[in-house]
């Protein structure tokens, strides 16, 4: 009876708990052992629903039955029930492994389809099952689409996982993959060519199949299709531009796609895959196509314009042209503000670019409604301009904002024409001038900044040089974290002593480097890259540069991973994060105290750099409190020789005050000890001023370095446990990515090409070709083939190997 | 996990309230956060020609495929992830089934008619986020079979009456 199944529905939708229902989970019990095909699927899937442990048991028995039911409906309806009951009672599902298993080799479509899913689930932390599970099905038949498309994904696992352990030297089930390209089911190719795309370090001899197939779907009637197929070779152009090209004729007519999703995810490949000669003409079409999209479209496109700006340097013109008018359009806060970022950003990376670029931004605040974007630009012009060729015409620009906005931008303008006024010695008359204009302005704000700068860049106008300290203060920055000033502030009380800026504590807490989960609510927009590793260099760059101690040090070329200078379960935990710069290393110590009866003050690490002479210690910044399960780092910062790979080892040795603390009370005592505890040491290699940086074609990459700065040596290794063994040992003494899979070793070679690219401080690209072979039963030689844009790095790389 | 997740089917009139939605996700956890969600996907696709072929959009970092038929409008919502064609196939069971179901007169009159058809069909096609079906004759068959049922077929009566039936079933077990 139809009324039944609606109670089922309903008792579903409520989904009381079992004790509520216990009179109708007997009704439902009889009903799942009932003639009725329908009945039982049903009843088994509301029971699964409301069941508790203890029900479950009841009707263990009936489930297990169901799930090798001739009647593929009630199978899947147990086999789902069975997906659903394993977050909560996994115990209990896992003892079905059996009939699963048979599940799995049923004839009906669908009830393959769940087997497989809650097979896999029950199995999914036992690698070598999954591999098996896999294995046999890729060999076997699998009855329908979505059961293959479960099973391309489950592969994709397994091939991540076994990259590793040392497998065959073609990447394991990649056949299968390509198989599946010519499936009859579009979602079971499309699912295969999305996995290929996404496989680690993929060579674009793999990525080819895949990228045809893809390419197909391009001009299918259906936009379901063209907007998957457009979306994934978005995606594979930002890592494989070159793969991509083929598709452009294909993607210059989805321009013009009905679907504006399409339209605009075709547009943003093109930009990424274009090459310099079709940059104009990209523009030109893009022109026609801003106007019709939203605005949330257009940012990503404005994105996309500004990385291909950055690629190509030498079409700032035209593409800054571009930004500038579509800056004068009709447009929302967002789009504008993207516009006018990514204008900044050009200026900043591409010095040709500035004066045209500052031109294309005086141009725009005249005319622009919004406040924030005006100060940001005149506070920008601020710090750029002076610094310019010719700085006076854009004063203008600026004494014009005085006039005519209101009071926001006015003071905005004001601080700028100071900052002219402080840089250039030669406008000082000028600026003077406009500024005695500006102390009769309605709004108190503007009076007072031009009363201040007036006052602060001194003398009368005449040209003379400004004083360092007026520099300091109109340019510096803040020593301190606003957020500490501002609470600090909060605190004091009006007194006779004045606020102290000094009292302001300076640390900043860190927050903890966390990746954020994929299922963050943050909009990422179309063309957005997909979530990479976790940005830790941007994290510690901008801690490092809260530092002033450390801000003159210049870009940060690497930070290596913690390395532990503690044992486990110690009463401090301690370790330590290397930053190389170009003449310094900082060492920064991650501290944990795991006693709550102690708070430690004044923590420091005493370093002996005996053993490392190249080095000498510049700065030490101590953690002025540790208490209990609250980490905190410290720093120390080493000047080394510039453009040097210096090595060394340094001991360390934790120096602090220690203060008992009453744990009920938090109460700390007023007196402390000085105290002392070693530290494991700490070694600088080689490895560290190398960056893993992967190229996508070794030979092409290899081919254009050239020949000019090869090194070519070959090395004995010595006795060795295997092959294998030999390899790894050398990729970690060098630190570089091992491209196209070269670091797995197949097994029972005797010899193998690794092959290895990196980055060297100082920006070198290096490529390392490595030759291994096996001279009699252990020995293993060694030809290195080193090439880079610089000898002294070639040569560098042979002495880390000689000494390694 | 792997396995190919619906986060949630909706039913919409042309003006888009709704007639009737299932979600599977807890992205929406309040009835507000579903409204203001069926409202954002029903303006993004307003002005769009989803009626020969099922059009997609992407919007809040998920995939939505939709196709529209008279004053009918269906969506299915994937994660950002998931294959597309997947969601479109799962969208055209529904459609095609919902076709079925309503023996060729699709509008909103008759939907709303034989309201409890669909939602049986939407109980029919996932299960807690999970396909169970995507052919529509089957689909449709699943459902039919409670209706050809002894006693007046339910197309002919209207949820609240069905569900004074169940509750009048209910406690006539319970006193058994």
């Amino acid at each position: 009876m139809g009324l039944r199944r609606m109670v089922y529905v309903i008792i579903k939708e409520l989904s009381p708990s079992a004790d509520e229902v216990i009179i109708v989970t007997s009704s439902l019990m009889k009903d799942m052992t009932s003639k009725t095909d329908m009945y039982r699927a049903n009843a088994i899937r509301v029971l699964c629903r409301i069941t508790d442990g203890t029900l479950l048991t009841q009707i263990e028995r009936y489930l297990k039955q169901a799930i090798v039911d001739k009647n593929p409906v009630v199978a899947s309806a147990a086999l789902v029930s069975g997906i659903h009951l394993l977050q909560t009672n996994p115990e209990i599902v896992k003892r079905w492994s059996n009939e699963v298993q048979e599940a799995v080799q049923s004839r009906a479509a669908l009830v393959q389809f769940h087997a497989l899913a809650l097979l896999h689930q029950i199995r999914q932390n036992d690698r070598l099952a999954v591999n098996k599970l896999v294995s046999s099905l890729t060999r076997g038949s699998v009855r329908s689409p979505l059961a293959q498309c479960l099973l391309i994904r489950y592969t994709s696992q397994v091939i991540r996982e076994s990259t590793n352990d040392t497998q065959t030297g073609d990447r394991p089930f990649y056949d299968f993959l390509e198989g599946c390209l010519r499936h009859k089911a579009e979602m079971v190719i499309f699912e295969a060519a999305r996995a290929i795309t996404e496989l680690n370090g993929v060579t674009s001899r793999e990525l080819t199949p895949a990228i045809t197939v893809l390419q197909l779907f391009l001009s299918s009637s259906k936009p379901v299709l063209r907007f998957a197929a457009v979306r994934t070779l978005n995606k594979v152009a930002m890592s494989h531009p070159t793969a991509v090209t083929n598709c452009n004729i294909d993607m210059e007519s989805l321009i013009s796609d009905q679907n504006r999703s399409i339209a605009t995810l075709a547009i943003t490949t093109l930009l990424k895959t274009g090459n310099e000669s079709s940059v104009d003409r990209l523009m030109k079409q893009i022109t026609n196509f801003m106007s019709d999209i939203a605005d949330e479209f257009k940012i990503v496109v404005v994105d996309a314009i500004r990385s291909l700006c950055l690629k190509f340097p030498l079409k700032h013109r035209s593409l800054m042209n571009f930004l500038s008018n579509i800056l004068r359009e009709e447009g929302g806060f967002e789009y504008k503000k993207a516009i006018v970022d990514s204008i900044v950003i050009l200026i900043r990376d591409i010095p040709e670019a500035k004066e045209s670029g500052l031109l294309h931004l005086c141009e725009f605040i005249e005319d622009c409604e919004f406040t924030y974007l005006s100060t940001q630009i005149l506070h920008f012009l601020g710090i750029e301009g002076p610094k310019t060729s010719d700085p006076s015409k854009y004063i203008r620009y600026i004494y014009n904002r005085v006039h005519l906005e209101n009071a926001t931008v006015r003071a905005g303008a004001v601080s700028t024409l100071a900052k002219f006024g402080a840089m250039v010695d030669g406008l000082k008359p000028r600026i003077f001038v406009l500024l005695r204009r500006c102390l009769f302005d309605n709004d108190d704000e503007v009076r007072d900044r031009a009363t201040l700068y007036l006052n602060t860049l001194g003398g009368d106008g005449a040209v003379v040089e400004t004083d360092e300290g007026v520099k300091e203060f109109l340019f510096g920055s803040l020593d301190v974290p606003l957020v500490n000033l501002e609470n600090s502030l909060k605190n004091y009380d009006p007194s006779e002593k004045a606020f102290d800026i000094n009292s302001v504590p300076k640390d900043v807490k860190i927050q903890p480097l966390a990746e954020k989960k994929a299922t963050s609510k943050k909009p990422t927009g179309l063309g957005a890259p997909p979530p990479g590793p976790p940005s830790t260099v941007d994290a510690y760059e901008k801690l490092l540069s809260s530092i002033p101690e450390f801000a003159s040090f210049g870009k940060l070329f690497k930070s290596s991973a913690p390395v532990e200078l503690t044992e486990a379960e110690t009463e401090y935990a301690v370790n330590v994060v290397k930053h190389i710069f170009d003449g310094h290393v900082v060492f920064q110590y991650n501290c944990s105290n795991t006693i709550p009866e102690q708070l430690l003050e004044n923590v420091t690490v005493i370093v002996d750099a005996s053993e490392a002479e190249e080095f000498a210690e510049v700065y030490s910044k101590p953690l002025r409190q540790l208490p209990y399960d609250s980490p905190g780092q410290t720093f120390v910062a080493f000047e080394k020789p510039e453009g040097v790979s210096a090595v060394g080892k340094f001991s360390n040795m934790l120096r602090f005050i220690v203060k008992e603390v009453d744990p009920s009370t938090g109460e700390v005592e007023d007196d402390g000890v000085e105290d002392e505890y070693q530290l494991e040491d700490l070694e600088l290699v080689a490895a560290d001023y190398m960056l893993k940086v992967g190229v996508s074609n070794f030979r092409n990459a290899w081919e254009s370095m050239g020949v000019d700065f090869e090194h070519v040596d070959e090395y004995g290794l010595g006795p060795r446990d295997s092959l294998a063994e030999a390899v790894n040992a050398v990729i970690n003494l060098l630190g570089m990515q091992p491209c196209e899979g070269t670091e797995v070793v197949p097994p029972n070679s005797r010899s193998h090409t690794c092959l290895l690219s990196g980055v060297y401080i100082g920006n070198v690209k290096v490529l390392v070709r490595l030759q291994f072979g096996l001279d009699g039963p252990k020995d293993v030689a060694m030809k290195l083939a080193v090439r880079s844009e610089d000898e002294t790095v070639s040569d560098a790389i042979h002495e880390i190997v000689a000494s390694g | 996990e792997l396995c190919p997740t619906i986060k949630n089917i909706l039913l919409l009139d042309s003006e888009g309230k709704r007639i009737a939605v299932k979600y599977y996700s807890d992205d929406w956890p309040t009835n507000a956060a579903k409204e203001a969600f069926e409202k954002a996907v029903f303006t993004k696709t307003q002005k769009t020609n989803a009626r020969t072929e099922a059009e997609i959009t992407m919007f809040d970092n998920y995939i939505v495929v939709y196709k529209f038929v008279q004053d009918l409008h269906f969506f299915v919502t994937g994660g950002e992830n998931e294959n597309e064609i997947i969601l479109a196939t799962v969208l055209q069971g529904f459609f095609d089934a919902v076709g079925l179901l309503l023996r060729g007169t699709e509008d909103k009159k008759e939907a709303l008619e034989n309201l409890d058809l669909i939602l049986l069909c939407l109980d029919e096609i996932v299960d807690g986020g999970i396909i169970l079906e995507t052919d529509a004759n089957v689909i449709a068959g699943k459902v039919d079979s409670h209706s050809m049922d002894a006693g007046a077929p339910l197309s002919e009566q209207t949820i609240t009456q069905a569900l004074a039936t169940a509750r009048e079933h209910l406690t006539r077990s319970l006193l058994k």
